[in-house]
């Protein structure tokens, strides 16, 4: 959704969400090209009915320009996640090769473990983390996924 | 302050302290009226009844810290009712904000979920500009409460006022004009209705729809219930009025709702006071529901036909549609359904029998007499607010003003206050209990300062009694701190404050009290010795279907 880029505007999006007994799985928020405008890319779960009304209710919120339902619409979705597993020397090469297999990046290296940099869909993170678990997970960093329509007619900014 | 007097400010309710006293201080030079009320609740709850019974948008000014939490119940009030309501709280310099300084607290943050809108000035150049939105946001779409915030060193800057246009802001604009499409398809519906009940709310007084409501359920000839805040908007005296449906509907409201077979639900939210339980809620209907506000649409109750529009171009294009297509329902068909309503409405009547003790439906209905049912009438809440609703018939918009949402006790006497402001000329009367009046009885100060003549009908039972009544009916009588045995003398009370008090302990009393109480001038408490443990009957107990109702 499109909101104006102004202090308490989050609040105001996370108090009807807290307010109103629907959950928020992820929350990504950004300013936009125009400073005055600022995107939030929101993941929630709900039946159709439950989903319409919280397209209703943010809309309702005086500070929310344009709300976009994305679910079942051609768009393109990414989520970042920084991971930091344990690389002990038995595991290193195995590591590097799941790195290479999802094209991803190794950001930090230490003695003791790697740091890498994983984006794509949650499916994609889900994958990644299952693969690397065994060698152990010591942290793990996500921004909740960003989205964007693929229509022409979408004009985000 | 420019600002105030182009929006047509001429009222303000408010009480002072430091961190707006450099407002009152400019205020004191303008000719807008302040009324200082005792308790900055008192203040909102006020302007509320100005604002109803006006249909303006009530303002109220009132200091920072507990000035501004003390408004809470108010805004929530105003909020859940969907009234105009401008609250100007100051707070400490910018400079501090954050800083846990003296009589500051975040309210902007406390008052979020209950105004429609809020907001903090931070830079006085932008004051003019906030405050034409706020009564901007405040009248317009769905009404309702929005709280200003305003720094000291703000509101002691200087600015010069270049008067502004209407504000335009992107991210509001609330749908006034419905979709044609949508009207269409309510037409067909109704040509096809046999059964039809019209339900119409709040939204229909909001919005000025009472004589295009009126038209349209007589070109219908179908019977009309409305919601407890939508009472007045269609006349309480006509043949077609079904009464209130619900928790403490009418017997005929309730089982019409059971049986029709079209809903008409204008301005309305379906509420579960209304409702009981949803899945039993006019099982065999089809539901058109008009609202200004998207959110109420499909929200508690699935919608046949959704029309988002305000109520009275919405009542008057489908008017207008009706009688393009040559719509012709003649009385005669609609008779089975209307001889129906009557048979329930004779078997099952609003009653009670007067015996040796005060019945406080009795006072009730003998005040609607005496005031030929032209008093604005406020209320309390609870069983004072349920027997107004029940046995005063209201045949005008805005002559009835409840805490409908919230149910906020304490309502009835500053609204009453706030009514009586804005139609000085007008016989306004409050109906509490004896609970609820303790709870806001300091603005019996503000009423007698400002000289008006509120009248407040006491049914004093001792009790609180609608609790009393839920413990009596669900809980094995246990009477659980509900029972108000200790409670002051109010005719001694309303003479301490300089009003005049009148009590009836017997019911060959009740009329010679009441008619002295409206005649005498001022302030007035009539305190009735009522029945400690009448019900407020019929009666649908929480979570079940409106059609079970428990009678008397």
């Amino acid at each position: 959704m499109l909101v104006d880029n102004e202090p308490g505007v989050l609040s105001r999006v996370a108090g009807l969400f807290s307010g109103r007994g629907f959950n928020i799985e992820s929350l990504c928020v950004a300013e936009t090209l125009d400073p005055a405008i600022s995107r939030i890319t929101l993941v929630t779960r709900g039946d159709d009915a439950i989903a319409e009304q919280i397209k209703k209710q943010l809309n309702k919120l005086i500070n929310v320009i344009k709300v976009h339902d994305l679910t079942g619409t051609e768009h393109v979705e990414r989520e970042m996640a920084l991971i930091k597993v344990k690389a002990e020397a038995d595991y290193r090469a195995e590591i590097l090769r799941i790195v290479d297999i999802f094209r991803c990046k190794v950001v930090d290296v230490g003695p003791a473990h790697y740091t890498i940099e994983v984006t794509g869909t949650d499916e994609k993170l889900k994958a990644i983390l299952s693969l690397l678990k065994p060698m152990g997970v010591k942290e793990i960093a996500r921004t909740g996924a960003i989205a964007l329509g693929r229509e022409k007619k979408y004009r985000g900014s | 302050m420019a600002v105030l007097k182009e929006e047509g400010v001429k009222t303000i309710f408010g009480f002072p302290g430091g961190a707006v006293i450099d407002i009152y201080d400019e205020l004191n030079r303008t000719d807008i009226q302040h009324v200082l009320v005792r308790h900055e609740q008192g203040a909102v709850h006020a302007a509320d009844g100005y604002a109803r019974a006006k249909r303006s948008v009530g303002v109220c000014l009132v200091t920072s810290g507990p000035g501004a939490t003390n408004t809470v119940s108010g805004l929530a009030s105003a909020y859940m009712d969907s009234i105009p309501v401008v609250v100007l709280t100051g707070q400490v310099p910018t400079k501090l904000i954050g800083n846990d300084a003296f009589q500051e607290v975040d309210i902007v943050g406390i008052t979020r979920p209950c105004t429609k809108h809020n907001y903090l000035v931070k830079h006085v150049d932008d004051l003019a500009r906030v405050l034409k939105e706020a009564f901007h946001i405040a009248r317009s779409g769905r009404p309702g409460p929005v709280l200003v915030d305003l720094p000291k060193d703000v509101v002691q800057g200087k600015a010069r006022y270049k008067p502004l246009p209407e504000p335009r802001m992107p991210s509001y604009n609330p749908t006034y004009k419905p979709h044609m499409k949508q009207l269409r398809r309510a037409v067909a519906l109704i040509k096809e209705a046999e059964r039809p009940v019209i339900f119409s709310g709040g939204g229909v007084i909001l919005s000025g729809a009472s004589k295009e409501l009126t038209a349209f359920a007589r070109k219908l000839h179908a019977p009309v219930t409305a919601s407890l805040m939508g009472l007045g908007g269609f006349p309480g005296t006509d043949p077609l009025w079904l009464g209130m449906p619900g928790m403490h509907g009418t017997y005929r409201a309730n089982m019409s709702i059971g049986a029709c077979d079209l809903l008409i639900g204008i301005g309305v939210r379906f509420d579960d006071r209304v409702t009981g339980k949803v899945e039993a809620f006019a099982p065999n209907a089809k539901i058109i529901h008009i609202d200004i506000d998207p959110t109420s649409i499909s929200k508690n109750i699935p919608v046949t036909v959704p029309i988002v529009g305000d109520c009275k171009i919405a009542l008057r294009e489908l008017n207008n549609l009706l009688n393009e297509e040559k719509v012709k329902i003649t009385k005669k068909s609609r008779k089975p359904w209307l001889d129906q309503i009557e048979k329930w409405k004779s078997t099952r009547p609003l009653g009670y029998k007067q015996k040796d003790v005060i019945k406080p439906q009795y006072v009730i209905e003998k005040l609607y007499e005496l005031t030929k049912g032209k008093a604005i009438i406020t209320t309390e809440v609870g069983q004072n607010q349920m027997w107004a609703a029940q046995y005063y018939h209201f045949d005008r918009p805005n002559s009835f003003i409840t805490s409908g949402g919230l149910g906020c006790m304490g309502f009835g006497l500053p609204a009453a206050i706030g009514a009586q402001m804005a139609c000085p000329d007008k016989l306004v009367v409050d109906v509490a209990g004896d609970g609820s009046i303790q709870m806001n009885i300091q603005e019996l100060a503000t009423a007698v300062q400002y000289k008006l003549p509120v009248k407040v009908v006491i049914l004093n039972n001792r009790y609180l009694g609608m609790v009393r009544q839920w413990q009596e009916l669900f809980y094995e009588r246990r009477y659980a701190s509900t029972d108000m045995e200790h409670a002051p003398d109010f005719v001694r009370l309303a003479e301490s404050y300089g009003a005049v008090g009148l009590r009836a302990t017997k019911p060959e009393e009740v009329e010679s009290v009441l008619k002295e109480g409206l005649k005498v001038p001022g302030t007035t408490i009539m305190d009735f010795w009522v029945e400690r443990e009448e019900c407020v009957y019929p009666m649908v107990p929480a979570g079940a279907p409106i059609t079970e109702m428990l009678l008397v």
